[in-house]
């Protein structure tokens, strides 16, 4: 086989070494019970390269590629062009293979763009400093939440209507099996929450999504005002990263930490993962965060490197006083965003995310008013939400039959709310051509 | 006239009247390396003996500092945070912890002296 | 004749030469970089993008105010800035990652390729389910590969790493209790001292109390110790298989049988699955929960520290608990069940989506590749290759236990008593002969331990010269050449860096040399 060295006679000679007759002899541990003479049933024998990439390509081939259509899907997982620099640079072995930094003579190149990750983490989201990356953009907001219980040393976080369905939902997960309780505001799909009122001396920390899930826009300072107030920490979720180019940071409106998914900028959909959990939070916090950390210091000849640094808060040390049990971090994934952000700079990362609001508002205006669709969402970056006069779950089927990923209907999302089955939300980013809009508007007419 | 005393976990305890001066010993420095961070308790703290009072923390680990006797904290050593390698090169002097005011001197005669906590070490190696 | 040329002298010793200074900073094909914050120029850009169209801006008057601060650079720059990174990074592709309980085995290309074609990595996870047939087919793929493997009935894809992995089964363990209404009194998970630090954190993330059991002289899990800690309050144990010593815990059927009988559930570490895959399934061991760590036993590329991806198998009595979202097979093709509502018994959501899907279609396309023989195969000459090491270094190093070992091997510092040399001396100095160091330091119930796990992918001579290497380095050690262990490594691009300075006063960032940008009032 292909990816095993080894001849039967260098093996013959590896058991004459060890004094074994046999391999079996050396598994005489495993219980007689449970010991399987020969390779498990129900499964196929080894394959060669081609006939593997055949099976590959065949299931691949029973799925429609969001390239294929004219994809306006965004809810959380963004399509946008990567330039194709990114994913050769990451394939490059010494990343692709190379393990987690814990040697840093022989990592030096690891922690490197690790540190300039942390750095441009930073500096989009406004804040002080950033962790090494985490799973996803859910995960990160959990992972904030806890922090924000640790900080405070309270146990009530209160959930914004607008949180991505699928992040409330892992935050609730977490809340039940934790020691602490999520309180969820209702969805409101035309904004107007009011958050504060619901912050008390109880409250560890506020979760809000900007833009929301609907795609609204919000002036977050309020909230922030309100929350300090109180002492609680303000939380601030960014799915679409690529909207900071463009919006007033959390930082800047004063945000404590910021969850965010970084996916939209070096790596692709995926069909939902691997993605890349962005993490940052204030100076004052730092010994709190989660996650991997990249620090600068000097070697012994005085000149300048990275470690990881800070692990004493990580599980190989803390054990059971760890911040959090995470071990990975996405580091292939984190790379690639900052390859990609490299490549962007201050000037396309302004400019790619005017690209996509200006889509986006173009889109808008055709699908307003189309047969009684009304655009709900009054400020927003690259998605917004449609109420359409029929449920938007057929609608979406029938339109993907017709080559176009409409968006995502109201009852995919929030299924236990029966009174936003008829809302789509939609997203365009810089990939969408005029020509498909307009394909969008003239079958959403044909269909209503 | 102070009394020195010292605890398993390697915390000493120097009493002058009422107030005993808690810290932890070189040995406990010396296992853990380099200090780089410790969290002090906050003066008004109530302490029980062999509750956790502080951490300190080295490149390589991090561990609890119990208190060494019951009390209220009456002081932390606030040069220690920005300082955290006094507790390396002077563990018995300036890289002092707290300050405990004592609520049951009793629990002295509990702790080993000198020579006890000597004969400890050397059970150890 | 001239010895500042570097010749051989006419009694055959080459001249002792300064190290090179250059000018540049690089050196040879090691290149000094630095960030790209320090390189960048106002007004260059990577990418060509076309002006926006014009239109009136919806932003509802929330535009950032300052400049983000990113650097400027070109898309040649950019290639060469981090071509030059990875020049300065060990890897699988370049040598030997001897790293006990990571299984660093080769990483296929084909993986890659599979992964990028566009039917799996072009798809939105939330297009009509119509569209994602054969996406979902592939996780049904996997889970049969899995679940068949490990003899379990059920399997959750979802999770993003071991340690999430390890979280789902824990709580799905904590689900079953709650059911059964003992979620009060059965608080109390036993752990051996010798876990990975991930398990402890789990146990007591979810709000359990962590009970250590100590391991016998043999290195496995001291079965009297263990028989009286349990009790009617025990929830759980959480035991590696082959443990972290390096080995198989003989008595684990009877473990399993003890700690069902207590009313516990029994989890299980997959983190070395590698030694015993397609030779034992978990299932037969009395198993009721395990993760397995597609980027350790199924190739799936470690990439500097991730992604990764932990899927968690499932007993019968914990299957109802699986999360949300898993795929179902009906009549008539694939679909998602992507909400509590629709699984009233599963722990919930633990990611955004539904896993790394990215890591199933390596891992689908690994396991196609070995089949169920060469699955077993691999497994066979993982354990042979880290018993001849075993047996090759035995004699100047000192294992920490009798006998053979499974795929990994365990010494302690024992050999290195009274010769200055510390377990992290003599690892800097394997850098220097081009190994990565083993894990250091890990297990802790072992002085100084040192653990080795080569893995399948190693030839005979790749294993000979690293026991020679080792060899000869314990040689060194015991002759009183510390200096030498001390100084390394000094052929790396670094030297030892001082982890005290940076974590003293830490720098997690770059900085601007400006003011940073005023944010809203404190």
């Amino acid at each position: 086989m292909r990816y095993l060295p080894h001849t039967d006679a260098a093996r013959r000679e590896m058991l004459a070494a060890i004094g074994a007759p046999s391999v079996d002899a050396l598994f005489r541990d495993v219980p007689a019970s449970a010991r399987l003479d020969g390779p498990i049933a129900g499964l196929p024998t080894t394959k060669g390269e081609l006939e593997v990439e055949r099976h590959m390509a065949a299931l691949a081939a029973r799925s429609r590629p969001a390239g294929t259509m004219a994809s306006f899907i965004g809810a959380g997982a963004y399509r946008h062009h990567v330039p194709s620099c990114v994913d050769h640079l990451v394939q490059r072995g010494e990343f692709l293979t190379s393990y987690t930094p814990y040697q840093p003579e022989v990592s030096q190149g690891t922690l490197q763009y690790l540190f300039e990750f942390q750095t441009q983490v930073a500096m989009v989201t406004g804040m002080d400093v950033a962790n090494a990356s985490m799973y996803d953009g859910a995960t990160a907001t959990v992972e904030a939440v806890m922090m924000a219980n640790r900080v405070t040393k309270r146990g009530k976080a209160v959930l914004s209507g607008g949180l991505h369905p699928h992040y409330r939902a892992v935050v609730e997960t977490h809340a039940r099996f934790g020691d602490f309780r999520a309180v969820c505001a209702p969805p409101l799909p035309a904004g107007g929450e009011d958050l504060a009122s619901l912050v008390d001396g109880e409250t560890s920390c506020v979760v809000v999504q900007n833009p929301s899930a609907f795609g609204q826009v919000v002036d977050l300072s309020p909230l922030a005002r309100a929350c300090q107030a109180k002492g609680a920490l303000l939380v601030v979720v960014v799915t679409e990263i690529v909207s900071l180019g463009l919006l007033s940071p959390p930082g800047a409106m004063g945000a404590d930490i910021v969850a965010a998914e970084g996916q939209s900028i070096g790596n692709a959909l995926n069909f939902g993962g691997p993605h890349v959990g962005l993490f940052a939070t204030r100076e004052k916090y730092v010994r709190q965060m989660p996650g991997r950390l990249t620090g600068e210091t000097v070697d012994a000849d005085g000149r300048r490197g990275w470690v990881l640094t800070l692990s004493t808060r990580e599980q190989h040390i803390r054990r059971e006083k760890a911040t959090s049990n995470i071990c990975t971090n996405s580091g292939l994934c984190a790379l690639a965003f900052t390859i990609h952000l490299s490549l962007l700079g201050e000037d396309g990362y302004r400019r790619l995310a005017e690209l996509n609001h200006a889509n986006a508002v173009t889109l808008a205006g055709k699908l307003d008013g189309v047969r009684g669709a009304r655009l709900v969402t009054e400020a927003f970056f690259n998605e917004f939400t449609l109420k359409l006069p029929v449920p938007a779950a057929g609608v979406v089927d029938e339109l993907a039959a017709q080559g176009i990923l409409a968006g995502v209907p109201g009852g995919r999302l929030w299924p236990e709310r029966p009174e936003l089955a008829d809302l789509l939300v939609v997203a365009a980013t810089e990939t969408n051509t005029e020509a498909e809009m307009d394909l969008f508007a003239s079958k959403l007419e044909e269909m209503l | 006239m102070s009394e020195l005393r010292y605890t398993k976990e390697h915390e000493w305890v120097r009493v002058e009247g009422d107030v005993g001066t808690c810290g932890i010993t070189d040995y406990a420095q010396s296992q853990l390396g380099d200090v780089v961070f410790v969290e002090l308790p906050a003066a008004g703290k109530k302490v029980a003996r062999g509750g956790e009072a502080a951490v300190v923390e080295s490149v390589k680990a991090a561990s609890e500092v119990y208190a060494p006797v019951s009390g209220e904290v009456v002081e932390s050593n606030a040069g220690l945070p920005d300082n955290p390698a006094q507790v390396n090169q002077s563990p018995m002097g300036d890289g002092w912890f707290m300050r405990i005011r004592l609520s049951n001197p009793a629990e002295l005669g509990e702790l080993m002296d000198e020579a006890a906590y000597k004969a400890y070490l050397a059970t150890l190696s | 004749m001239d010895k500042s040329q570097g010749r051989v002298s006419r009694d055959g010793a080459a001249a002792e030469l300064p190290p090179v200074a250059t000018h540049s900073g690089h050196r040879g094909l090691v290149m000094d970089e630095k960030l790209i914050f320090e390189q960048g120029v106002e007004g260059r850009c990577g990418v060509d993008l076309p002006e926006p169209p014009k239109v009136a801006r919806r932003l509802g008057g929330l535009e950032r105010k300052g400049p983000v601060g990113l650097p400027g650079l070109s898309e040649p720059q950019v290639i060469r800035h981090y071509t030059r990174l990875s020049q300065k990074n060990f890897a699988i592709d370049a040598g030997l990652y001897p790293l006990g309980s990571c299984t660093m085995k080769h990483n296929p290309r084909l993986n890659e390729k599979a992964a990028r074609m566009a039917g799996f990595a072009d798809l939105h996870p939330l297009q009509p389910i119509s569209t994602v047939q054969g996406a979902l087919a592939l996780m049904d793929q996997l889970s049969h590969w899995l679940t068949t493997l490990t003899g379990m009935p059920a399997v959750a894809l979802s999770p993003g790493a071991g340690a999430h992995g390890e979280f789902c089964g824990m709580v799905a363990i904590r689900a079953a209790i709650e059911a059964r209404g003992e979620a009060a009194s059965r608080r109390r998970v036993l752990v051996p001292e010798s876990a990975h630090g991930t398990n402890p954190a789990t146990a007591a993330a979810i709000g359990f109390e962590v009970d250590a059991i100590p391991a016998d002289a043999r290195g496995r899990v001291d079965v009297a110790a263990l028989k009286a800690k349990l009790g009617p309050d025990v929830a759980a144990i959480m035991l590696t298989n082959p443990n972290t010593c390096g080995l198989f815990e003989s008595d684990i059927v009877e473990i399993a049988r003890l700690v069902r009988e207590a009313g516990g559930y029994f989890y299980c570490d997959g983190a070395n699955f590698n030694a015993i895959a397609g030779r034992v399934r978990p299932a037969d061991l009395g198993v009721d929960a395990m993760h397995i760590n597609l980027h350790k036993t199924f190739s799936t590329p470690h990439g500097g520290g991730g992604p990764g991806s932990g899927p968690v198998v499932f007993s019968a009595r914990l299957a109802p608990h699986v999360p949300v979202p898993y795929v179902v097979r009906d009549a008539d093709g694939f679909r998602l069940v992507e909400h509590q509502a629709g699984a009233p018994s599963s722990l919930g959501r633990l990611k955004g989506f539904h896993g790394q899907m990215g890591m199933f279609v390596r891992a689908l396309t690994y396991m196609l590749s070995h089949g169920a023989d060469g699955i077993r195969q691999a497994s066979n000459d993982a354990v042979l290759n880290a018993n001849y090491v075993m047996a090759r270094l035995q004699d100047v190093m000192t294992p920490a236990f009798e006998g053979p070992c499974m795929h990994e091997c365990l010494f302690d510092d024992r050999f290195l008593k009274d010769t200055g040399v510390t377990t992290l001396d003599f690892a800097k100095a394997m850098i220097d002969e081009g190994y990565h160091p083993m894990t250091m330091y890990f297990p802790l119930v072992v002085h100084g331990a040192m653990l080795i796990e080569p893995t399948e992918s190693e030839t005979k001579e790749s294993l000979d010269l690293f026991v020679d290497t080792m060899r000869s380095l314990a040689a060194r050690a015991k002759a009183g050449e510390a200096e030498h262990f001390r100084a390394a490594p000094r052929l790396t691009p670094r030297r030892r860096l001082d982890e005290t300075r940076a974590a003293r006063a830490p720098v997690l960032r770059w900085k601007p040399a400006a003011a940073p940008v005023p944010r809203a009032a404190e």
